[in-house]
């Protein structure tokens, strides 16, 4: 996926880090720490003294929003603004140790929809920062359809959701506009509704953080709040997403980014993670998703497009209780490359047996290949299956093939050979057979 | 343009991926084209000047270019542009093709090209006109015409799929090996496909379904379509749009893939990085519902597109709007072929009489064809006949250094090894060996250095500091008893056949400049023989309408040494006959004629 969201703490370091560049006219204090828990945040203290000066807001880093509904922002003790680093460090402790319910939507104040239960395991602290309403604002910028579009409002915080039709002004640039044409544009939209005293400054801030999601190469960039005071910014709440593909330029420009797992999503297992550095090394795609480990039908699915129908007829087919991951080899992977991905799925499907005792299915499909060598990567499938054979046929694996194209009729004798010397069950068919028909024949033994 | 292609667009190849273009080549013949679909290669960082590939069961050359503005001039026919780059760089590569124009579509095939480097790219192409098929593609194809490198697959897959002549479908998809299943499935239940295009996989393609579709609503040949849509994004709608309007006509079935989707979070990633939905407008349900509402033909599920298919097209054939077709005949492509070890482009002994560049050599041969030896030299060097005047200057040249007696380093070798008894070709070779930059090379290096200072507008004394600055005497500059009072009798004959036959000869004219300078300051600074002739050559090919480059790599390949060669050669053996002849004894150089200086080695 190209794109990929951030923490906000990363967020905001990486506006820091190029905040000369985009917003000559204002400063930015830049005092925000990344923690896991509350012993981080006293060791953090050591070394930057507005922990102990200043009073404190403190909340959970984690990708999800609606933290003030959820009751998960710090910035009250005993009256707002009055967070010292000690109650910080007690929360913190507090709520990381135990699982926490998070919910994703509100009607109102009213959470609807399931809540997600996990581990909170990363908080942002930042000063606690006096400001009137009428500082607050809003801006962020995304991409929709062919251009990119600038949201801007007078009006900060959470509210800003009710009602944005009447709140936010919405300017659209094309992306071949230049810096003049954009300047030009957001000048002219400057919503109504931002003070008088402030709209240059505001028109200033908005150009430089437009230029700043243009040019780093965000994929959504939002400050819900900002305060302005004067030349004076503090960004109290940020959302942002990096286009992942512009990577390889923009080393030096994020510096050391990690994209975490959503909240409530199950950590990648260290088999996603051993696919994912695969693939960063290869030209191929070695694509892996596990959606329910312990579940029966296992595909490995050759080509980006033909993985998702067998996902799709299995769905239709099975429902997706039986379905246990989703993931594609394709572009041509060595046949080392496919060992090693046919291993991690035979190591992962072999591990239990079906807990109603039903034989586990494996899917080896895929389409007609246009230039991916069948016989090689097959030849790859066939050493996981020397390995792993054994453990198969414990768990009353049985495998169906369909693939097609350049030296297919080999791959495909070759694969049944070695299925039948190592005494594992297998049907084997090329393209005379439609692509997902094996699904049905699967699901109907 | 309602085609996408003809049987006479002819690709430049960005990146020599030989498995692909190898499988163009083997369509191409299979399909009878005129001429090889691809053009050029660019390969940046290659030396060579072609690849071969093997056209059918012969071999062919395609010629390669370091730049693809270089491959562009040479070939300027060719406005398809295969831009096999990585993701690092097929940006920069798809940009510079804009800039340099003339092309009608680029096929980009790289994956995860930056988002916004790929918009900037797709949006440059389409205000230029330009269709752009991809990034994270496998190409396109007009089957019978021409197809962009790996899509199809093998040309076995590709007859099994009727893609070898134009059927009735036009099919579009997001995904590269689906597209080949449909071309399949097509192919079994109608009869194939009329032109087919994988948009590619990235979130931000070039042209999209609706670009396609509605080109294909243009082509007389495309009687109904199939889309091939996925779950994410809004592209489907469009096409909804134009058949709500009329825009769009023919019969289109459809179906988005990525069902599943609406069964877990976002999170989960189904399909291609495109592929992901930000809203239910944007579920393969909800569009597979909103096509069908419009007309279109949605099957139930995927599974249930090979009926659909059947039924559109048994309807058009029905209606008389699909003719059946008629076979064509094809070529089949020979399943074990050897690459050639050597190529020859020269001569050829195949055939009843062996041929000088297509001429049998008894057409050059005898007096009476009115043809010499430089003719011979025209042929076999630089495969032209050049005019009368031409062949007459090499031959003059050839004569005129034939020898320059015995004391020259290279006949005093023939003559010192010819009397150590050895034969005529083994003292031939020593005096040859001995040509080089000191001897005989100052004609490549004149030819080089005026030039250089003539290209790039040095006056005569901005070349003498230059020359200094390089630190090398001007080569061709020079003799050691001639002057401008007392002439070399060779240069003037030269000079004067060149006046007399040589339409014009501006670096002969430069160089008499600079022999004026230098000149003032020596008298015996004179433009020597070498000098000239290096000098001339450089006029002759300039007259004969070469290149600079390819009178540079004349240059560079010594070819201008090759005239001097085989000119002295004639003196050699002259030399090499006369000591056989005079029947001389071994040679020892007298010890008196060499100064000894021998300390004794120290110890280290």
């Amino acid at each position: 996926m190209a794109q990929k969201a951030i923490r906000e703490y990363d967020a905001k370091s990486i506006l820091a880090k190029h905040w000369d560049k985009y917003f000559p006219d204002f400063t930015y204090a830049y005092e925000t720490v990344m923690v896991q828990n509350g012993s981080e945040l006293k060791d953090e203290a050591k070394s930057k003294a507005w922990l102990k000066e200043k009073t404190l807001v403190a909340k959970p880093d984690m990708l999800f929003g609606k933290r003030g509904k959820n009751d998960l922002v710090l910035f009250k003790d005993k009256k707002p603004g009055d967070v010292s680093l000690a109650t910080a460090t007690k929360w913190i402790d507090d709520k990381s140790s135990k699982e926490q319910s998070v919910y994703f939507s509100f009607d109102g104040d009213t959470p609807t929809g399931d809540a997600k239960v996990d581990m909170l395991t990363h908080f942002i602290v930042e000063p606690f920062t006096p400001h009137a309403q009428e500082e607050e604002y809003y801006i962020s910028a995304t991409c929709v359809g062919d251009d990119d579009m600038l949201y801007m409002s007078a009006e900060g915080g959470m509210e800003v959701e009710e009602g944005w039709d009447d709140k936010v002004t919405e300017v659209a640039f094309a992306i071949t506009d230049t810096e003049a044409e954009i300047e030009k544009k957001i000048k002219a939209n400057i919503p109504k509704d931002v003070a008088a005293k402030d709209k240059a400054d505001y028109a200033k801030f908005a150009i430089g953080f437009f230029k700043a999601y243009r040019e780093l190469n965000f994929a959504y960039l939002e400050i819900n709040p900002f305060v302005m005071q004067g030349s004076k910014i503090e960004l109290l709440d940020m959302v942002a997403k990096l286009d992942d593909t512009a990577g390889f330029m923009m080393v030096d420009e994020w510096g050391d980014i990690e994209y975490p797992t959503a909240f409530g999503m199950e950590a990648k297992s260290p088999e996603v993670i051993a696919i994912e550095e695969a693939d960063a090394k290869t030209g191929a795609s070695l694509k892996l998703t596990l959606l329910k480990p312990e579940a029966r039908i296992w595909t490995m699915v050759a080509g980006g497009g033909a993985s998702v129908v067998y996902a799709d007829t299995i769905a239709d087919m099975a429902g997706i209780d039986d379905l246990a991951n989703y993931g594609e080899y394709s572009g041509g992977p060595t046949t080392g490359e496919t060992k090693f991905y046919a291993e991690t799925l035979l190591d992962l499907m072999t591990r239990e047996k079906d807990p109603q005792g039903r034989g586990k299915v494996m899917i080896i499909g895929g389409a007609i290949a246009n230039f991916t060598d069948v016989a090689k990567t097959f030849t790859g499938i066939i050493q996981a299956f020397e390995v792993y054979a054994e453990k198969m046929k414990e768990v009353d694996l049985k495998i169906y093939v369909r693939r097609g194209g350049p030296n297919y009729e080999k791959g495909l004798k070759d694969i049944k050979e070695a299925a039948d010397r190592l005494g594992l069950y297998i049907e084997v068919y090329g393209p005379e057979t439609h692509v997902t028909d094996i699904v049905r024949m699967a699901l109907e033994k | 343009m309602a085609q996408l292609f003809t049987r006479d667009t002819q690709a430049i190849f960005w990146n020599n991926n030989k498995t692909a273009i190898q499988r163009m080549l083997d369509y191409d013949y299979t399909i009878k084209r005129e001429k090889p679909s691809v053009a050029a290669i660019v390969a940046p960082t290659s030396n060579n000047k072609f690849e071969k590939f093997f056209y059918g069961p012969d071999e062919v050359m395609i010629p390669l270019f370091k730049t693809t503005a270089d491959a562009k001039a040479a070939q300027p026919q060719a406005d398809a542009l295969l831009n096999f780059a990585s993701f690092r760089t097929a940006y920069d590569v798809t940009m510079e093709a804009l800039e340099v124009g003339g092309f009608k579509s680029i096929m980009i095939t790289a994956e995860g090209i930056p988002e916004r480097l790929a918009r900037g790219m797709n949006e440059s192409a389409r205000a230029k006109g330009v269709i752009v098929i991809g990034p994270a593609t496998v190409g396109a194809i007009s089957p019978g015409a021409f197809k962009i490198a790996n899509i199809g697959g093998t040309i076995e897959n590709i007859v099994q799929s009727k893609l070898h002549r134009a059927g009735s479908c036009g099919l579009v998809t997001r995904s590269g090996g689906l597209f080949n299943e449909l071309s399949n499935i097509i192919a079994i239940n109608a009869d194939g496909i009329a032109e087919g295009v994988a948009i590619g996989g990235d979130r931000f393609v070039g042209s999209v379904f609706i670009d396609n579709l509605l080109r294909m609503e243009a082509n007389p040949e495309v009687k109904y379509m199939l889309l091939l849509g996925e779950v994410g994004g809004t592209e489907e709608y469009k096409v909804i749009e134009a058949v709500k309007s009329g825009k769009i006509k023919k019969p289109i079935i459809a179906w988005c893939i990525g069902t599943i989707a609406k069964h877990y979070d976002s999170g989960v990633q189904f399909g291609h990085a495109g592929a992901s939905a930000n809203a239910d407008s944007e579920t393969a349900e909800y569009k597979n519902n909103a096509m069908r509402d419009a007309g279109i033909h949605v099957p139930g599920s995927f599974n249930d597109i090979p009926e659909i298919i059947a039924a559109v097209y048994h309807d058009l054939h029905a209606q008389g709007t699909i003719k059946d077709i008629k076979e064509p005949a094809m070529n089949i492509c020979p399943k074990v072929r050897r690459s050639k070890e050597f190529i020859c482009t020269i001569s050829d002994d195949r055939g009843e009489e062996c041929t000088y560049a297509g001429f049998p050599i008894s057409s050059v041969a005898t007096p009476d064809t009115g043809k010499g030896i430089g003719d011979v030299i025209s042929l076999l060097w630089f495969k032209k006949q050049y005019p009368k005047w031409a062949t007459d200057f090499i031959e003059t040249v050839l004569k005129t250094v034939a020898d320059h007696g015995p004391a020259v380093s290279g006949a005093h070798n023939a003559k010192v090894t010819a009397r150590a008894g050895k034969s005529v070709v083994e003292s031939l070779v020593t005096g040859l060996l001995t040509i080089g930059p000191r001897f005989g090379g100052a004609i490549d290096g004149a030819a080089k250095y005026f030039k250089y200072a003539d290209d790039n507008n040095l006056d005569p004394k901005a070349f003498l500091g230059y020359m200094k600055k390089e630190g090398v005497p001007i080569p061709g500059i020079g003799h050691r008893i001639k002057s401008l009072k007392n002439p070399d009798l060779r240069v003037t004959g030269l000079m004067n056949f060149a006046a007399a036959n040589f339409p014009k000869t501006p670096l002969l004219d430069y160089a008499k400049t600079v022999e004026a300078l230098t000149t003032s300051k020596k008298e015996n600074l004179i433009l020597n023989v070498d000098g000239t002739i290096g000098i001339l050559m450089v006029d002759m090919w300039r007259a004969l309408g070469y290149t600079e480059n390819e009178i540079d790599e004349f240059i560079e390949s010594g070819t201008l040494n090759a005239f001097f060669i085989v000119g002295r050669s004639i003196g050699f053996i002259g030399h090499v006959l006369d000591e056989k002849r005079l029947a001389m004894p071994m040679y020892r150089h007298p010890m008196d004629d060499i100064l000894y200086d021998v300390p004794e080695a120290e110890k280290l």
